[in-house]
């Protein structure tokens, strides 16, 4: 039976060795919708989407993907799972000794046993959906920001896959090519019937597209609502956020002792 | 804290953290043999790799090899001749290429060309989140990356040391025979008298074999291993030229004392 929800994470705490970064989060991602995270810098998002895609483990709690635990999985299993997710990483992660075209045909090549003339078709279908079909010959490293973005979009949907997450997919760009993959998320998660998970810490975007929005502060989940629930919320933390006020419960100063002391008595 | 406490405990945390890491070089080094047939199945990345680190090594080798081979023409005649036996100059350059300095040398000059990009290159994939990305696709790196360098490394190398030890010879004999004026059918047939195929030609090949595993398992432990920072990638090439050439060295005396013993 297909479940309602295709990632399911259950008081899920990690940490790299004494540091905790998550202490008992809970989340669902339901089939077919757009799902945010935000969050400040530092605070685990990244890291939530590299426990679905089992790269890590939990130490408490678990991630299910499709029905399955991923971290009780051995090696076959594991990649049984990330057949059906495609992910885009912050700098795209392009094979920088491939061409643009190499790069869309890799998942293809490596997991099915098609003639290379559909791998061409497939490729340039890809390519076109993200608008690139006519950069298919340059190498991956004379790609500007934001084209290498859009590559790894069409590598990362090369397999149509069910879930796609999206890390940190704004950072860095112009707000033409933030407009144009703000787009596509939306576009390709609705043509493709898929799942999208989005990281990131750009409100605007992600309230103009998300279905639902997970905020993260502290290694908990301190709000979540739809972008319409969450732009009026009054907790403090999702305020600040969401204002990009300087200062409040994310202070301004990392932790130090007083200023006076610092200056006057460290002499 | 006690100054003696505290430097038994940094004594104490180096050794572990090398044992962890020579723990962790070997278990990439069996996943690279568990996963080799995967690796064989796309023997086109073997070949290109055998391109990158064998063919592309080939200039600094024979270039090597040459000027080798003449200094040991020169060091062994001025040597050889105060005992009146200078037509073993043959001989003398033969055992010294195939024996010791083919390896080795071969090996250091591997580590220095080849191993340094290896490093660099594995090192630089994973800062640029390449290796994740692949792993995120199904795609196991040590099958796609790591094997085929491994094993286009384990090849090249007793091709190079073969190479190397040919054209040492041939500068030894240009340096001794039209030049010093050594008798050419003395050089050859003393060469061709005194050079055992099974204990010098084979021996040799055997050194650059095992040479050929450990300077490559070290370049892409290092890469494999890098912090994915600027920092972490030149400090891992610089480690990976200073282990190869010392586990090159320590290896030779180990693997010399077996085979004198046998």
């Amino acid at each position: 039976m297909t479940q309602k929800n295709i990632i399911e994470i259950e008081n899920l705490s990690f940490g790299y060795g004494n540091r905790m970064l998550h202490k008992g989060i809970n989340m669902v991602f339901p089939r077919g919708k757009v799902t945010a995270i935000m969050g400040g810098s530092g605070c685990g998002k990244t890291t939530i989407l590299r426990l679905i895609g089992g790269q890590i483990n939990p130490k408490v709690g678990q991630v299910s993907v499709d029905g399955k635990i991923v971290h009780k999985q051995d090696r076959h299993g594991i990649y049984e799972l990330r057949r059906k997710m495609g992910m885009l990483f912050q700098h795209g992660a392009l094979f920088t000794d491939l061409s643009v075209f190499d790069n869309v045909a890799f998942p293809i090549r490596e997991h099915t046993k098609l003639p290379e003339s559909m791998i061409r078709d497939l490729v340039l279908m890809k390519l076109n959906a993200v608008g690139l079909r006519g950069a298919h010959k340059l190498m991956s490293t004379e790609l500007s920001g934001g084209m290498a973005r859009r590559v790894a979009l069409a590598r990362a949907i090369a397999l149509d896959p069910d879930i796609i997450m999206y890390d940190e997919p704004f950072a860095g760009l112009d707000p033409i090519s933030m407009a144009v993959i703000c787009d596509l998320i939306r576009t390709l998660n609705d043509a493709l019937g898929a799942t999208s998970i989005i990281v990131t810490h750009d409100v605007e975007e992600a309230f103009s597209f998300a279905d639902y929005i997970y905020f993260v502060a502290d290694g908990v989940v301190a709000a979540e609502g739809t972008p319409k629930e969450l732009s009026k919320s009054k907790l403090p933390f999702v305020h600040q956020f969401v204002h990009g006020e300087k200062d409040g419960p994310v202070p301004f100063h990392y932790n130090a002792p007083s200023y006076k002391k610092d200056i006057y008595e460290s002499v | 804290m006690n100054p003696i406490f505290k430097i038994l405990s940094n004594l104490g945390d180096q050794v572990t953290s090398r044992i962890w890491r020579l723990g962790s070089a070997a278990r990439l080094f069996l996943l690279t043999l568990m996963y080799s047939g995967e690796s064989f199945k796309r023997i086109h990345l073997t070949i290109r790799e055998i391109y990158f680190t064998g063919v592309m090594s080939f200039i600094i080798i024979v270039v090597s090899a040459f000027f080798v081979g003449m200094v040991l023409g020169l060091q062994g005649y001025y040597t050889l001749q105060k005992y009146g036996s200078s037509e073993s100059i043959g001989v003398l350059v033969a055992l010294a290429l195939l024996r010791e300095l083919g390896p080795v040398v071969t090996a250091l000059l591997f580590a220095g060309r080849a191993g340094t990009a290896i490093t660099a290159e594995i090192g630089l994939m994973k800062a640029t989140e390449q290796l994740s990305a692949m792993e995120m696709m199904a795609v196991s790196p040590i099958a796609r990356i790591i094997g085929p360098r491994f094993w286009a490394g384990v090849i090249s190398m007793p091709i190079l040391a073969s190479i190397f030890s040919m054209v040492g010879v041939l500068g030894g004999y240009l340096v001794a025979v039209p030049i010093i004026g050594v008798d050419h059918g003395a050089f050859w047939s003393q060469m061709n008298v005194n050079v055992d195929f099974r204990f010098d030609v084979v021996n040799g090949l055997i050194k650059s074999f095992v040479f050929g595993v450990a300077c490559t398992i070290i370049a892409l432990y290092e890469g494999y291993d890098a912090p994915p920072t600027a920092e972490g990638v030149s400090r891992a090439t610089t480690r990976t030229v200073v282990t190869s050439s010392l586990t090159v060295l320590g290896l030779d005396f180990i693997l010399t004392s077996f085979m004198i013993a046998h």
